[in-house]
């Protein structure tokens, strides 16, 4: 276990995530560097190195093999992590899939980054939503502490017997990454009460010979699929539980979908994370002058928690989804594809107005959120509901 | 493998459809995929072994007296071991639609 002790400090985000890593006594990490999911690897390399984290680091040569090398610690029954973004997620997919459909609990942190062309290395959410479907828990956090509190969340999402799943933990890239924030550690005893040994259950071992990842006739592929299906369905109980016994023992809260001044509202806007933080402190502009908008923000997104979004937007008339990803030729942004399909055929079901902000890094303002809340909210009303509004967009 | 394949439920399946019986790949019969079969003439068969060693299945098996033939229950009717017996004594036949 590593000596790093607890207290509130101030640090960049990327470390303190590699602190939460070895804090969480890890086994494996395994990793190729990427912008801007660097500093997370590099000072874990630099922990083990430092002989302060008994772990392997495997510096493999890509992301291919890195994942590759993390199912076979996962596979093994060894607690295992890595971390990449973008381009690293794309070289990695085909592995990153078999992950989740071979129910191998591990951590990643993905620094989300805009994928390439245009060549970028700046923060959106292209790069997660590419993999929306492989079948891993996606969770995201909008400020560092939620970024070190996640690592702990995630392990043990992922370990738990019932679950045996991948877990992302999702963070924008630079706009969290990069940021030196106060984060306020725990110690030692806390994360050994709250994170139980990992037990692999068919860990691949000699004496007890299993085989993972076999061939299946279509005869047997069909019921593959549904296992996964509900085994990840089956995880939202454990993902909860996870979150509240972190809140008994931290004080720090964390639930599926979070909301803002929402009980008065008459609308929301809608976001999943970091934009989350400046859409709170808008609506509280907005609410001065009268307007009753509430926030909605979105911590869970796979499993998607249907009922409690459908509850958190009951009753109210329109809702203004950020996305920071387009699903060329579709609807629009993957969120607000979630949404509709969330609402559709519900009672009374709110207006959905989407908007598409903030790619490959574009700076979004508090003047920004106040544009598209305000406009988003002439469109609801005038019926101008269909589709997606690139924000900002010249042309 | 308890129950044929096409019997499992999904609840069944271990997670992860991690198999635990080792060596049942056997119970894997591939051979409806196939549209024709290889069909040997003992009588010209010279018993060379190519057959056998050309297979991409493994399908062909030995008989007691010698001569070589197709295990119809892997063979996926590919028709390689027609192809390759020097003596040209397998025939590729019409499996009934
Ligand atoms: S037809 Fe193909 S699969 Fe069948 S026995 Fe011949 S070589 Fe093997
Ligand atoms: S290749 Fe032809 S001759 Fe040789 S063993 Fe096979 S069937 Fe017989």
């Amino acid at each position: 276990m590593s000596e790093i002790g607890k207290g509130r400090k101030g640090i960049e985000v990327s470390i303190a995530m590699a602190d939460a890593v070895a804090q969480a006594d890890v086994d494996v990490i395994a990793a190729y560097p990427i912008t801007p999911q660097t500093h997370i690897v590099e000072h874990l390399a630099d922990i083990v190195a430092n002989g302060e984290l008994d772990a392997e680091f495997v510096p493999v040569e890509s992301e291919h093999s890195a994942m590759s090398v993390c199912c076979g610690s996962a596979a093994v029954g060894a607690r295992t992590f890595t971390s990449t973004s973008s381009q690293g997620l794309a070289l990695m997919s085909e592995i990153f899939i078999i992950a989740a459909a071979m129910r191998l609990p591990m951590v990643m942190a993905l620094a989300n980054r805009s994928l390439s062309s245009p060549l970028s290395i700046w923060n959106d959410h292209t790069d997660v939503m590419m993999v929306r479907d492989a079948g891993w828990i996606h969770f995201f956090v909008e400020n560092g502490q939620e970024a070190y509190d996640g690592i702990f969340n995630a392990f043990r999402m992922s370990e738990d017997p019932g679950v045996m799943l991948p877990v992302a933990v999702n963070l924008d890239g630079f706009i969290m990454t990069h940021m030196v924030e106060p984060v306020e550690y725990v110690d030692g005893e806390l994360i050994k009460k709250y994170l139980p040994e990992f037990k692999m259950k068919n860990a691949l071992h000699p004496d007890n010979p299993v085989s993972m990842g076999c061939f299946a006739m279509p005869e047997i592929y069909t019921e593959a699929q549904m296992s996964r299906e509900v085994g990840i369905k089956d995880a939202y109980p454990t993902i909860v539980k996870a979150w509240d016994e972190w809140g008994a023992l931290t004080g720090r809260h964390y639930k599926p979908i979070e909301t803002y001044r929402t009980d008065d509202a008459d609308y929301c806007i809608i976001t999943m994370g970091s934009f989350g933080e400046t859409a709170m402190e808008v609506a509280d502009m907005l609410r001065e002058e009268g307007e009753k908008v509430g926030v909605v923000k979105i911590r869970l997104w796979r499993p998607f928690p249907m009922e409690e979004f459908r509850k958190s937007v009951l009753g109210k008339k329109y809702l203004i989804v950020l996305d920071r990803a387009i699903s060329f030729g579709s609807q629009g942004g993957p969120v607000a594809m979630e949404l509709r399909s969330a609402l559709y055929g519900q009672k009374d079901a709110p207006v959905v107005v989407n908007y598409v902000a903030g790619l490959a890094g574009r700076d979004v303002s508090r003047k920004d959120f106040r544009n598209i809340i305000l406009e988003g909210k002439k469109k609801a009303v005038s019926g101008h509901t269909d589709g997606f509004t690139l924000y900002g967009l010249r042309g | 493998m308890a129950k044929p394949i096409d019997e499992i439920t999904w609840q069944e399946l271990g997670i992860g459809a991690v198999v635990t019986e080792i060596g049942n790949s056997v119970q894997y019969k591939t051979g409806s995929w196939r549209s024709e079969r290889p069909v040997v003439k003992k009588e010209h068969c010279i018993k060379c072994g190519v057959c056998w060693l050309f297979c991409p299945d493994m399908s062909i098996v030995q008989t007691p007296e010698g001569h070589f033939t197709a295990n119809l229950e892997f063979c996926k009717g590919c028709g390689i071991c027609a192809k390759e017996c020097p003596v040209g004594c397998i025939t590729m036949q019409g499996e009934e639609a």
